[in-house]
């Protein structure tokens, strides 16, 4: 059996048998891997707790027929705080829910990787926001599977500015123009904070909401507005975002 | 593909948690090849479980009666409260004589990405126990992974706002096992439980 070598975080974990777990994990080179770790569930496994949801590992695998086989993993992140915390832990679990639904076994996924990482690593340093991280991150990997949303200019014509009409099913922003009539504006609080969510660097969010006038109601709005975007070009909802405390 | 009764047979067992299509044959044909008398104890035990066994209504163990042995035995200390996902983690304790309170089973572990949340599990009756029951001390004893920590967090942070006791079980390197093999999280819970000796 062919071996080879992979970083991956781990997405979630299904058990099988009396001590094993299929794994599946999100690596930048060959996209969705599942693999079987062989008596992880023993207390004493040699993989111990390297193998458990958010944890980033160096791993080596055995390529078998349906399913991989874990020969050796090690840890670079354990990403053990995120599993400490209900509400980070809810968090982190729509991140990985979303990446395991865009993600394909093998096809290169460096970008949705990253932003894995990056995620994880931003509720980890910022954990009094973390429904803010979440919708971050949601918003980016929109992005990454393609679905882009026009922030900046009309996502139907392409004018210019910071549009009010946020039209799910056209993609982003909508200038007066081409927004349907009746539509309800968005506070410019809403829609500037949506840029952020969009394009700030990670760490620059909390300072971002705090300038916000009454950031609690603008966070719920964009990220209400966010969750619909993804439910509307994913197909359905991510199960895990329901439990995330806002 | 069968047919008939025996395929039925592999169906079922094909239904069964960790039983594969080829271990639902095996078990089929095995029960195919048995004394009619062997076969027969089988069938009586698997109605009888259905009929005779449910859980206890104060803490959801398993048990023959309204209520579970260990909710009925009087030497049972009654402040003391340990939390756990099943009524196999409440065998697995009780093996160990270690614990002299009672229990109170979740019927799971909170997992967000599998849609299950507090409303999923038995934790409106743990806390309605907290106010009728003179317990102290709540001991959180879910699984030390993802799921467990999650559910053990959620259930922490409303229980010291009861002004209850909550501990939650050490986790740390396996007794037999050497150090130098242990992963760096498993280490690292093992340094943050250390006690004074
Ligand atoms: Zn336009
Ligand atoms: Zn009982």
């Amino acid at each position: 059996m062919p071996l080879y070598r992979e970083q991956g975080v781990v997405l979630r974990t299904y058990k099988l048998g009396e001590t094993d777990r299929i794994i599946h994990l999100l690596t930048p080179g060959r996209g969705k891997v599942r693999a079987v770790a062989k008596g992880v569930r023993r207390p004493g496994s040699r993989f111990g707790g390297r193998l458990e949801p958010f944890s980033h590992v160096d791993l080596q695998l055995y390529t078998g027929r349906s399913l991989d086989i874990v020969s050796q993993a090690e840890l670079i992140t354990p990403f053990d705080r995120v599993r400490a915390d209900f509400a980070l832990s809810a968090c982190g679990s729509t991140m990985v829910e979303g990446a395991d639904r865009i993600a394909q076994p093998d096809e290169r996924s460096t970008e949705l990787f990253l932003l894995l990482l990056d995620g994880l690593r931003a509720l980890v340093t910022a954990p009094e926001h973390p429904s803010l991280v979440l919708d971050a991150y949601l918003i980016r990997l929109a992005s990454a599977a393609g679905y882009h949303p026009a922030l900046a200019a009309c996502a139907s014509c392409g004018r210019p500015g910071h549009h009010a009409v946020f039209g799910i099913s056209a993609g982003g922003l909508l200038c007066p123009a081409c927004a349907p009539s009746g539509s309800q504006p968005l506070e410019l609080a809403v829609v500037e904070l949506l840029g952020g969510l969009a394009g700030d660097p990670w760490a620059g969010l909390p300072a971002r909401l705090a300038a916000c006038p009454d950031p609690h109601r603008v966070r719920r709005q964009a990220g209400a507005l966010v969750s619909s975007y993804l439910t509307y070009h994913l197909g359905r909802p991510l199960k895990a975002w329901e439990a995330v405390p806002r | 593909m069968y047919e008939g009764p025996i395929q039925d047979l592999i169906e079922e067992f094909g239904r069964l948690p960790g039983v594969g299509p080829k271990s639902a044959q095996r078990l089929a044909f095995h029960v195919l090849t048995m004394d009619a008398a062997d076969a027969e104890r089988l069938a009586r035990a698997l109605v009888a479980v259905k009929e005779k066994v449910r859980f206890c209504v104060r803490c959801f163990n398993v048990s023959e009666q309204d209520e579970c042995r260990i909710c009925r035995d009087a030497r049972r200390d009654p402040s003391l409260l340990c939390v756990v996902e099943e009524p196999r983690d409440l065998m697995a304790i009780e093996k160990t004589g270690e614990f002299r309170g009672r229990y109170h089973v979740l019927g799971g572990a909170i997992s967000p990405i599998d849609g299950v949340g507090p409303d999923q599990l038995r934790v409106a009756e743990l806390f309605a126990r907290l106010g009728e029951e003179d317990i102290t001390e709540v001991v959180l004893a879910t699984n030390p992974n993802s799921e467990g920590e999650a559910t053990a967090s959620y259930l922490a942070r409303t229980l010291k706002a009861m002004e209850v006791a909550v501990s939650r079980i050490a986790s740390g390197l396996p007794v037999g096992g050497d150090l130098e093999y242990a992963d760096e999280v498993t280490l690292g819970r093992a340094f943050a439980g250390r006690r004074a000796l």
